[in-house]
């Protein structure tokens, strides 16, 4: 049975149409990678499977579960087995970093202060922090807010990860530590991973399939290598990072598979 | 000239329906924050920290500003006061401004300005920095959590700010009449709080409640829908602290007819 499955999703912000009648389906224990140029969608895909966004047509089903017919205590069920690592981090300003990353458990498990102590510490040391716990998001630097936002995010040891962006806004060397965390995240936890992003290097390194998302669809996928040495011209095109190109000329013959 | 006047009741069609949707929005959110409140969990942590940033915090402003008040009172009452040589009622002219009026509104605009502001704010950068968002992906109700506390703390603490205005206001006014105008301190005090009725307090305190809610309510919803980064904040803060004056002065105005026609 799939994990995740998107069936003929339509979203329209603001007179946009984002998503077009676009469909994605990630198996148990995938990780998943969306590719695509900013503004493309990616977020608000991410966003329909953890319901911040109701689509205007289609279904999100979530281990079989349809995500909009959860209401109350099974939505919250649905957002303790799902972690979303948001793109800036989304880090409560007003807490501490031991606070963000134990609030799901302060907030919501009947949990002793001993008992989340110890989790915290766990899932900070998942992402390679230690003795963090009493500063706050404003001292810390981008690479290790992303970090925290990531400790947060497994802290109740979730079935599903979502990473809007992970590596965009740190240097190479923090991005690449990133990319090995979300491979062992994925091998220690045993998670289903989408990661949306548009860095190829990340890509690569941390996909199980890439979907590449182009005005409302998904227009390609396939394996790493399969992307890689796609022959579609508007995945060659984002995947080479080429000014000119069937993507920014504006052209129409999309195709459906990587070829 | 019918282009001219299509486009004016175009423009007052727009007006109104942002207006009425407005005024929904509000009382949708509060309608929403008063259902939540016993939701577990509680949160009486959050409610305490809320209550304190505004209420003990706002306390200084206030009482600056309600003593100036209270002084400016006597001394313009004494202008016209002394030239019927009434000065002796400028005590009771005082409390019951104060406290029927001047108390609540000055309180409340005060509030408002302060810590009303401050709340669109820290809501507003909370959701365009997805921070809302976050709150709904683990697990809790932003409106539990972040409208619960507030609107409480508001309703609650606004009365309390209200009731010290009063005293150091009415203390203000008592230093110019006793030390200025050399009305005797105990005649003052006789003067005070023998015009004063229980239905003067209570009209003003009925009313900060209700100015109490619409601060929070106001300053919450325009927080919760920012858009657009640093500029929304900015613009939302600003629509803030004018709609929750106008609503203020608005409500102050049907309670004052109310109270006038129908609580003898």
């Amino acid at each position: 049975m799939a994990m995740i499955e998107l069936i003929d999703v339509s979203k329209n912000l603001g007179g946009k149409q984002v998503l077009d009648h676009m469909s994605l389906t990630v198996e148990e224990g995938e990780t998943k990678v969306i590719i695509g140029r900013s503004g493309v969608g990616k977020s608000v895909t991410l966003k329909h499977i953890v319901r911040l966004l109701e689509p205007d047509e289609g279904s999100v089903r979530v281990e079989g579960r349809d995500v909009l017919a959860l209401h109350g205590r099974e939505l919250n069920e649905l957002h303790m087995e799902i972690g979303l690592v948001f793109q800036g981090g989304a880090l409560f300003d007003s807490l501490t970093v031991g606070e963000n990353v134990g609030f799901i458990l302060r907030e919501h498990m009947n949990m002793a202060q001993s008992e989340i102590d110890k989790r915290v510490k766990e899932s900070l040391a998942l992402v390679g922090l230690y003795d963090v716990e009493l500063y706050m998001p404003a001292d810390l630097s981008g690479g290790m807010k992303k970090r925290v936002a990531l400790a947060r995010a497994i802290c109740t040891r979730p079935k599903i990860i979502l990473y809007d962006e992970p590596t965009t806004g740190v240097d190479p060397i923090t991005a690449d530590a990133i990319n090995q965390l979300i491979d062992e995240l994925h091998d220690k936890l045993k998670v289903t991973s989408i990661v949306v992003t548009h860095d190829m290097r990340s890509a690569y390194k941390v996909a199980d399939r890439i979907a590449m998302l182009y005005e409302g669809k998904i227009i390609a996928e396939g394996t790493p290598d399969e992307i890689r040495y796609s022959h579609n011209p508007y995945v060659h095109q984002f995947i080479t990072g080429a000014a000119h190109g069937p993507i920014t000329d504006g052209q129409n013959s999309v195709s459906t598979n990587a070829g | 000239m019918f282009l001219l006047r299509k486009t004016f009741y175009m423009a007052l069609g727009a007006k109104v329906l942002s207006l009425v949707h407005f005024i929904g929005g509000i009382v949708s959110l509060g309608l929403q924050a008063v259902v939540l409140i016993p939701a577990r969990p509680l949160g009486g942590g959050r409610i305490f920290e809320q209550a304190k940033k505004v209420g003990v915090d706002s306390l200084p402003i206030v009482a600056l500003v309600s003593f100036f008040i209270g002084v400016i009172l006597a001394l313009q009452t004494a202008y016209i006061m002394q030239k019927m040589s009434s000065e002796i009622y400028i005590a009771s002219i005082v409390a019951v401004s104060l406290t029927r009026e001047l108390g609540p509104v000055i309180t409340a605009l005060i509030v408002a300005g302060r810590s009303g502001a401050g709340i669109t704010a820290e809501l507003g950068t909370m959701a365009v920095t997805e921070q809302v968002d976050a709150l709904v992906t683990l697990g809790s109700n932003p409106i539990k959590y972040l409208v619960v506390p507030r609107f409480l703390s508001m309703t609650f603490m606004l009365p309390v700010l209200t009731l010290f205005a009063n005293a150091i206001g009415i203390f203000g006014g008592y230093l110019i009449g006793v030390y200025h105008l050399s009305i005797r301190s105990s005649l003052y005090m006789n003067m005070t709080f023998g015009t004063l009725v229980y239905k003067d307090l209570f009209t003003g305190l009925v009313k900060t409640i209700v100015f109490g809610m619409i601060i929070a309510l106001v300053a919450c919803y325009e927080g919760l829908n920012v858009r657009g980064g640093a500029e929304g904040v900015g613009k939302a803060t600003t629509m803030s602290v004018v709609n929750t004056f106008i609503m203020i002065i608005a409500a102050d105005c049907f309670f004052t007819a109310l109270f006038y026609f129908f609580v003898k």
